[in-house]
């Protein structure tokens, strides 16, 4: 009897999970049959959901899966390579500062805008990451917290950046002669953004750079020893995250029409930030599920007035409380 | 001399780790370094593999100066190491653990990633094939799919193994790899570590306490004391020598252990 025990308990020594109903639900995700349909029904979902709602809910899922994209970016610094980032929110500033900048000072067009936006983006991860990625992770979140304020105030201050009142009159992109402008339009190139985000996600996981960052998270020694230059290797999960933040940016320019640097604001990291914890570290329908909580939550909970945004707090510490590791569960027991 | 120190010299604070150290390992030699606790053993492999900046002299390998190298630089040269306390990548598989050994053997980066070009994948393939082969040398392949922490512990050693194999290394550095290990274990032990030299050409250098193991396994043997080198030579004339009888505390036990 004891013998028993102790030998299950050496055939499987880790702490066995608890058999909840999210637990359960994951197990369909084992097999690969049921995995693909439930990519495809959550696919049709996004594709019809805004002939089902009306435009001011379409106008609201937009805005979450702009989330999508942002959190997935900051799931690569926070998630997979452990780099507490807390001015993530600068990334995304560039992007549309980028975008609208060069829309109103060039003749480029916003197709042909995109690749600077994104090289600005990337610099300013470099400039960011560069020298602050050799410190450890308390020191480097306070470093990314003022440079989030300093892209902020900088915003505020330069005429070129259009001060406290930003830029407006952003014009709308065409591609093909398709004038992107409606709520449903827009609706639609952030769900291929999401889309474009999560293929990307899966495929950088599941790559030698994104095993790179796993070994640098659990122990960065032992990382050195097997040879992966950890700085280096930070310094890409910047830049792509830096990458992802300035993708949101852009089309959240174009879709407004008008940016101010309230729209950065160190509140936007953090919710960004509290997604990304919310549904799971490094884990990507976690993530995904942590936009939409952080994002449809206070609207679902508008029927509460002036106590929402209370409510919508206490489920929050309710989440984290019970899930301290995010609502999704790890897959490997 | 595939590695060769010359007057290393190591301090911390005002205390001086390692006295003007002289030694070298031959290529595709069997050498251990023993000595008491605290003698300067794992300092020695820290200022080899560059986690530590030794203050004077030179570490030459296989003809590069190692001495200003990150650690990193040092493995993809072609040493590889094991810890003294395992550090496996913890929530990761086995198989996963042992293909971080793989990287500084690859290239492929993000762009490569994201759009799965053929180079990549095939990198890929290449990655996996060869830790499942480390896995299949180490005698543990039915487990790669495994989370590393969760195998009994004389197979977690062996992953660290497998990892430090996967680097392709022409000198592996194993820091008391029976530790913990029980006396079967401890002969599997000894025919691995001679498997590694034997058929994968790989020289080896051994820090341990088990002597018994150090004196089957080992061709040569380096004593080290209060961070200076007292002997060198075979196990027998180490175990004949009277500095190193008088370094294991006292001559009486010190003969006793041995």
């Amino acid at each position: 009897m004891a013998d028993d025990a102790a030998s299950r308990r050496r055939r499987d020594p880790a702490p066995s999970r608890p058999n909840t109903g999210v637990a359960q639900l994951l197990a369909v995700f084992d097999d690969p049959r049921k995995f693909w349909l439930a990519i495809a029904v959550v696919l049709v979902a996004v594709a019809v959901a805004p002939l089902l709602f009306g435009q001011y809910a379409t106008v609201i899922l937009t805005n979450a899966l702009l989330y999508v994209v942002l959190c997935l970016g900051l799931n690569i610094v926070v998630g997979y390579a452990g780099l507490l980032d807390l001015g993530y929110a600068a990334f995304f500033a560039v992007g549309a500062y980028a975008v609208a900048i060069l829309g109103q000072q060039t003749a480029l067009g916003f197709w042909a805008a995109i690749p600077f936006a994104l090289v600005a983006a990337a610099a300013a991860g470099v400039i960011i990451g560069g020298p602050t990625l050799r410190l450890r992770s308390d020191y480097l979140a306070i470093v990314t917290l003022g440079f989030g304020e300093i892209v902020r105030f900088s915003a505020r201050n330069l005429e070129i950046t259009g001060a406290a009142s930003g830029i407006s009159g952003i014009e709308q992109p065409s591609l093909f002669g398709w004038h992107i402008d409606s709520p449903t339009e827009f609706y639609y190139v952030f769900a291929l953004l999401s889309v474009f985000a999560v293929i990307a996600s899966v495929r950088l996981a599941n790559s030698r750079l994104g095993r790179a960052w796993l070994y640098v998270r659990h122990d960065e020694d032992a990382a050195e020893a097997m040879g992966i230059d950890r700085v280096r290797v930070k310094l890409a999960a910047y830049v792509i995250g830096s990458i992802y933040g300035a993708i949101g940016g852009i089309f959240f320019a174009v879709n407004l029409g008008a940016i101010s640097p309230e729209s950065f604001s160190f509140e936007q990291s953090v919710l960004i930030l509290m997604a990304v914890i919310l549904g799971g570290m490094g884990k990507i329908p976690g993530v995904i599920l942590g936009a939409f909580i952080i994002v449809l939550g206070p609207e679902l909970l508008r029927d509460l007035g002036e106590l929402r945004l209370l409510v919508f707090a206490v489920g929050l510490l309710l989440i984290m409380l019970f899930r301290p590791s995010g609502i999704w569960p790890s897959r490997k027991s | 001399m595939l590695l060769k120190l010359s007057d290393v010299q190591l301090r911390f604070a005002g205390n001086t780790v390692l006295h003007d150290v002289n030694f070298g390992v031959a290529e595709s030699a069997l050498t251990s370094l023993i000595g008491p606790n605290g003698a300067g053993k794992t300092s020695l492999f820290n200022c080899i593999t560059g986690f530590y900046k030794p203050q004077g002299g030179s570490v030459v390998f296989d003809g590069h100066e190692l001495l200003r190298l990150k650690p990193h630089r040092v493995t993809k040269l072609g040493i590889a190491r094991t810890f003294q306390n395992l550090r496996l990548f913890r929530e990761m598989t086995v198989l996963e653990n042992v293909m971080a050994g793989m990287h500084c053997r690859t290239h492929a980066g993000a762009f490569a990633a994201v759009f799965r070009t053929p180079g990549q994948r095939r990198e890929e393939a290449e990655i996996r094939a060869e830790a499942e082969d480390c896995l299949r040398f180490v005698g543990i392949l039915d487990e790669k799919d495994r989370i590393a922490t969760t195998l009994a512990y004389g197979h977690q050693r062996r992953v660290e193994i497998a990892r430090a194999l996967a680097t392709r290394p022409k000198l592996m550095l194993l820091d008391e790899p029976a530790a913990g290990l029980n006396s079967g274990e401890k002969d599997e032990l000894i025919g691995l570590i001679r498997r590694i030299r034997d058929e994968r050409g790989v020289a080896v250098l051994l820090i341990e306490h088990d002597m018994g193991l150090v004196m089957k396994v080992s061709e040569r043997i380096t004593v080290l004391d209060h961070g200076r080198l007292i002997a060198e030579g075979t196990a027998d004339e180490v175990r004949r020598d009277p500095k190193v009888i008088e370094a294991y505390l006292g001559q009486e036990e010190g003969e006793a252990a041995l």
